[in-house]
């Protein structure tokens, strides 16, 4: 039996989380001992860049299902897994796809387990490493079915590079009228989305005020970072529930977390703590943030962030 | 309309989390269990909907009697009455089940969930649940309007948000947004009394299969210690993470 992964694209392009899926499920086929089908729906530029990843063969689904149609996507993924063959399906546990892989699992008769974090191993039955307790444990998880759909926790897998030589075929598949229509689409302009950002600057109730995110937004343009925030500081509504991360928030995973003014609550390291590297800045010496956290500067935000601004501006002058 | 809430007990958010029994099972000792928050957003939701369009509000949970505080605080915070299903749940295939059979034989316009448990954050019933019952279902929804049988809902997305129309019976699974968090109901003595009185069902299992078995668990490594660089020499941080932590 084969392996199936799901391409996630949005406005035409493969997102990120997409190509994590593909290079983890390259690897997963390759411990299975079986092949993989790359499968993807709806207008993509630059297809035939995934042969950068190790894909062969690609199923095309040419026509677009609104990604709020979870249903009909479900049933698209599902007849593709049917018709070739495969019996464990991939896709990135991205907030469409929490939407589309446990209906899938339904549809196929599979198991799901979501929030994966490494190759499952397949003795005997499929068992996995997944996130757990809001990134406070990680649980490993057995499969009782041949069938099973993985969905992969977000900035959890390297995107690796492997050539290969790719084929595209055209898929067939009649849209079925949909229950749930898009009536619009608000986007919140020129951020980097938490999900996908490799650096993400967060700030809490250390700022005192939210004119003073000024600062936080400027170091995270030099970045090319994500901003984010504490629960406090959502609850009071100085910045959007979209940036709240958290325990009850986001959980986030980025290469580095910038903490600026954030004491490190449990419920905040919770959803912060699979980040790779943590700076934590505060002025108070015992804030438990200083526990977990990889770097720390004990000073007051007011002076560090602008200093920060100016010897980051410096490096990537020079970088 | 007829609203059914389905609610996890969860162990507290400030709960420091261990294992037992080899990493095997989740030390629940000296743990405080709660309603899970995202379902708490969708209960107060639920709420305020009987508020404007009458009807009733459920709550439902598929666990055992160590459930039944967290579904009497949920009566409390005002629902009319409290299912549960009696079996320890396991796997979220099997929860599923258990609530589409009770669905099945009750008649619901509108089902609210949270989008996923804080424990084990599967994150996954919702969405075999609007499967297993053929519904419409909106997932990560910040916002909800119903009008007879019409409902626009607003979900979150990556970097930004999407109206969307729909039709009931219709699954949503919320998050803070539903409701605001100052606008969270807590129980008052009136409702904690009245609480006592409302009928708590038990019913029994109707689904004896699973698809997930959990074998155990382990904890995070624990993070070497914290490098801390003087207030005024941050430039020794961007060093650091430029050439030790090859982060930038």
């Amino acid at each position: 039996m084969s392996t199936l992964v799901y391409l996630e694209s949005s406005e035409n392009k493969i997102k990120k989380g997409g190509i994590e899926a593909l290079c983890y499920a390259r690897e997963v086929a390759k411990a299975k001992n079986s092949s993989l089908i790359v499968f993807c729906i709806g207008t993509i530029e630059n297809l035939e860049s995934l042969s950068n990843y190790g894909a062969e063969k690609i199923l095309h689904l040419k026509s677009g299902i609104d990604a709020c149609n979870n249903s009909a996507i479900s049933s698209a993924i599902a007849q593709a897994a049917k018709e070739s063959s495969c019996n464990l399906v991939i896709l990135s546990n991205s907030a469409n796809g929490k939407s589309i892989g446990p209906r899938l699992s339904i549809k196929m008769d599979a198991s799901f387990i979501g929030n994966v974090v490494n190759i499952p191993s397949f003795e005997e039955k499929l068992s996995v490493k997944k996130k757990s307790f809001s990134g406070k444990a990680f649980e490993f998880t057995e499969s009782s079915s041949d069938d099973c759909i993985l969905a992969l926790s977000p900035n959890s897998f390297s995107i690796t590079e492997e050539t290969s030589s790719i084929s595209i075929e055209d898929f067939k598949f009649d849209v079925p009228s949909s229950n749930v229509n898009s009536v619009n689409i608000e986007k919140s302009t020129g951020k980097i989305s938490l999900a996908e950002a490799e650096i993400v600057v967060s700030a809490g109730r250390g700022l005192k005020g939210p004119e003073n995110w000024n600062m936080i937004e400027e170091l995270a343009e030099i970045l090319d970072a994500g901003t984010a925030c504490s629960k406090p500081v959502s609850d009071i509504g100085w910045r959007p529930h979209s940036e709240h991360v958290g325990q009850t928030g986001k959980a986030i995973a980025p290469n580095l977390y910038i903490a600026i003014g954030i004491s490190g609550a449990i419920q905040h390291l919770a959803g912060v703590n699979s980040s790779k590297v943590m700076v934590a800045i505060n002025t108070d010496p015992e804030a438990p943030f200083f526990k977990a956290a990889d770097y720390g500067i004990v000073g007051d935000a007011f002076e560090v962030v602008p200093r920060l601004i100016k010897e980051f501006k410096a490096f990537k002058q020079n970088n | 309309m007829n609203i059914l809430v389905c609610i996890s007990n969860v162990p507290d958010t400030t709960s420091k989390i261990n294992f037992i029994e080899n990493g095997t099972i989740f030390d629940t000792n000296g743990i405080q269990f709660i309603i899970n928050p995202y379902d708490e957003f969708g209960l107060t939701k639920a709420i305020k909907l009987r508020e404007q369009h009458g009807g009733k509000v459920t709550v439902l949970n598929v666990g055992t009697n160590q459930s039944d505080p967290t579904l009497r605080k949920a009566l409390a915070i005002g629902a009319d009455e409290a299912v549960r299903i009696n079996i320890h749940p396991t796997d979220s295939f099997s929860v599923s089940n258990e609530i589409a059979n009770h669905i099945k034989s009750n008649n619901y316009d509108l089902i609210i969930m949270g989008r996923e448990s804080i424990d084990y954050n599967g994150g996954a019933v919702p969405g075999m649940l609007a499967e297993l019952l053929g519904y419409s279902f909106v997932n990560a929804t910040i916002g909800l309007n119903i009008k007879d049988s019409e409902a626009e809902v607003i979900r979150e997305i990556e970097g930004g948000k999407e109206h969307v129309k729909t039709q009931l019976p219709l699954i949503v699974a919320g998050q803070k947004g539903i409701v605001e968090e100052s606008d969270l109901l807590i129980p008052n003595m009136r409702g904690i009394m009245s609480a006592r009185s409302k009928p708590l069902n038990v019913e029994d299992s109707t689904c004896n299969d699973s698809k997930t078995r959990s074998i155990s668990f382990e904890k995070p490594d624990q993070k070497s210690q914290c490098k801390m660089i003087d207030s005024g020499n941050e430039s020794e941080l961007i060093t650091l993470l430029h050439n030790e932590a090859k982060v930038i």
